[in-house]
């Protein structure tokens, strides 16, 4: 399998705060993977290096060429970040912020509109709602949706199990393996919730204060002593 | 699971009753029937609307750039005001009136990019407070700059619509402001719809809400501010254009009475709403117009200071401007 994203050795700092202390991890085309760690262990930086909001040192290369330096430009390669907070425009409507989704993307919209609808039928009746009347859950299912407007060739999700009842986090990793499955969409996640994002990924990288402790497949780290005791609680 | 994402919506909810809305409905059906009763009522509610509609779209300027870049632009009367001068230029160098009105509408356009390149962009990043600052040097550097080339003797220009006065059943009302209400009618109507239905206008509309989301989806934030910057100049000339055919005499302190009620217009309207701008200003201009007349204690002189007054009053009861609100979000 070849590395659709690789970072090297990374650094990042917010300010005087060093988040990230040399993070290197692949992503192999096609595959999902998941970041796991406590808070404050650079999950969210990860993702933040790679879509270039945060500032960041060391190398990331995204299908074989480095990685566009600002988040815009991030956005045109093909990477869709659905951030912390799900990036939603609370103030416009449902619809608006799918037409945003394809903003980097010229022609019509229907045809995506259509295959969106598909994983999210509900969205039809609400494409003139603002968008931030959604529930929590119809917000996460937004974000995804958004992204998938995009076609991007890689997803990095920020926790998309944050905030939602059990049963819709169930919902939204199904479809997001979907996405995966159908699509071929390549997939980062970072979730605080390990239990279920080993499930969904073949591979797992674990960090513990800026570096990468852990990594291996999905189904090893299960297994994994210190894994077990620290983030699946058993 | 696939019944549950079915499932998942929760019934609409209507917005609450809005009483700002019923408050505008009584006035305009007091308009109309003072218009209907008295034919002198009739004139002045015309005229106030014709210095309302251009009060309203410099507000909308102002509006424009709050909503993109968070600071009011002390230059915007400025801009507009240097924006008429290069009008009046080019009407010298033989151009017709209308010619000169579009070009310079095009070449506004290029002075608000360049504009917010050159003096702002560079700030920006940092706070509010240098922003503010350095529009307030613009300000003064447009004025010295008129003063310069054109000194600050009164010039005269053509009267774009004429001196036509036509009889509307027995109102006379003046070409002019006909013309005025039309011309800022289209031009925020045409703005309007570009923000509404234009992929641009979406993406300028989503980098003033959520910078940083925006950028995710690929919004090129800091070019559209630009096009945002460029955008307001156009209505700040398109205010300043037809300020000069009703003060008959082009000076460079055309725009700084109009600066000051668009800025009452704006917090009016709420500062962050297009629309509450516009109706911000109309109501000013009629407003005012009517207390001019009718309270003889105003007349002209103590037009601002009432103006202001009641900016006032109407803060002290909806502190968020008549269309101001906050916006709904849920985590």
């Amino acid at each position: 399998m070849t590395a659709l994203l690789e970072l090297e050795e990374v650094h990042a700092r917010y300010g005087p705060v060093q988040a990230l202390h040399g993070v290197s991890l692949a992503v192999g085309e096609g595959e999902i993977v998941a970041v796991l760690g406590a808070n404050g262990a650079g999950k969210t930086t990860t993702l933040r290096a790679v879509s270039g909001t945060v500032r960041r040192e060391g190398t990331i290369r995204f299908a074989g060429k480095a990685i566009a330096s600002t988040p815009e430009a991030v956005a045109r390669l093909g990477v869709a970040h659905v951030p912390e907070g799900r990036g939603t425009f609370a103030e416009l409507t449902v619809w608006e912020n799918l037409r945003l989704g394809a903003y980097t993307r010229r022609g019509n919209l229907k045809t995506d509109f259509d295959r969106v609808r598909a994983y999210f039928p509900w969205l039809e009746d609400r494409r003139s709602q603002q968008a931030g009347t959604l529930s929590g859950g119809e917000q996460q299912m937004l974000a995804l949706a958004r992204a998938f407007m995009q076609r991007p060739r890689l997803l990095l999700l920020d926790e998309p199990s944050l905030g939602l009842a059990p049963l819709l986090v169930t919902e939204v990793f199904r479809i997001i393996r979907e996405l995966n499955e159908s699509e071929g969409v390549t997939v980062l996640v970072v979730e605080q919730n390990a239990h279920i994002a080993l499930q969904l990924a073949q591979t797992a990288f674990v960090l513990e204060v800026g570096r990468v402790a852990l990594a291996g497949p999905s189904a090893d780290l299960q297994q994994h002593e210190s894994v077990r005791k620290s983030y699946l609680g058993y | 699971m696939v019944e549950l994402a079915r499932r998942l919506p929760l019934p609409l909810r209507r917005p609450p009753f809005n009483p700002v809305l019923l408050l505008l409905a009584a006035a305009c059906i007091f308009l109309v029937v003072g218009s209907l009763r008295s034919t002198i009522f009739a004139q002045l509610t015309v005229q106030g609307t014709a210095i309302g509609v251009v009060y309203g779209s410099l507000a909308l300027a102002l509006v424009l750039i709050y909503r993109a870049t968070e600071v009011i632009n002390f230059a915007q009367g400025e801009m507009a005001m240097a924006m008429v001068y290069v009008a009046y230029q080019l009407t010298l160098w033989g151009l017709s009136y209308w010619a000169a009105f579009f070009l310079t509408l095009a070449i506004s356009f290029v002075f608000g990019v360049v504009t917010h390149q050159v003096f702002i962009r560079p700030v920006q990043e940092r706070s509010v407070i240098p922003v503010v600052i350095v529009t307030v040097g613009l300000f003064i550097l447009i004025d010295g700059l008129v003063d310069w080339k054109w000194s600050a003797t009164q010039r005269f220009m053509q009267a774009p619509f004429g001196n036509k006065v036509y009889d509307v059943g027995s109102v006379p009302i003046a070409r002019q402001q006909i013309g005025t209400i039309i011309i800022v009618l289209v031009s925020v109507v045409a703005l309007w719809a570009f923000f509404r239905f234009t992929k641009l206008g979406l993406g300028m509309r989503a980098g003033a809400l959520r910078p940083a989301a925006a950028r995710l989806v690929g919004v090129r934030t800091n070019a559209l501010l630009a096009v945002g910057w460029g955008l307001a100049a156009v209505l700040g000339a398109v205010a300043g254009l037809m300020t000069e055919p009703s003060q008959y005499v082009l000076q460079p302190t055309l725009m700084q009475p109009v600066l000051l009620y668009a800025f009452a217009a704006a917090v009016l309207g709420g500062l962050e709403s297009p629309s509450g701008a516009l109706v911000g200003g109309i109501a000013l201009g009629i407003f005012l117009n009517l207390i001019g007349q009718y309270v003889h204690f105003v007349g002209s002189v103590l037009q601002l200071p009432v103006a202001f007054a009641a900016l006032l009053l109407v803060l002290l009861v909806k502190p968020t401007g008549l269309f101001g609100h906050r916006t709904v979000r849920k985590v």
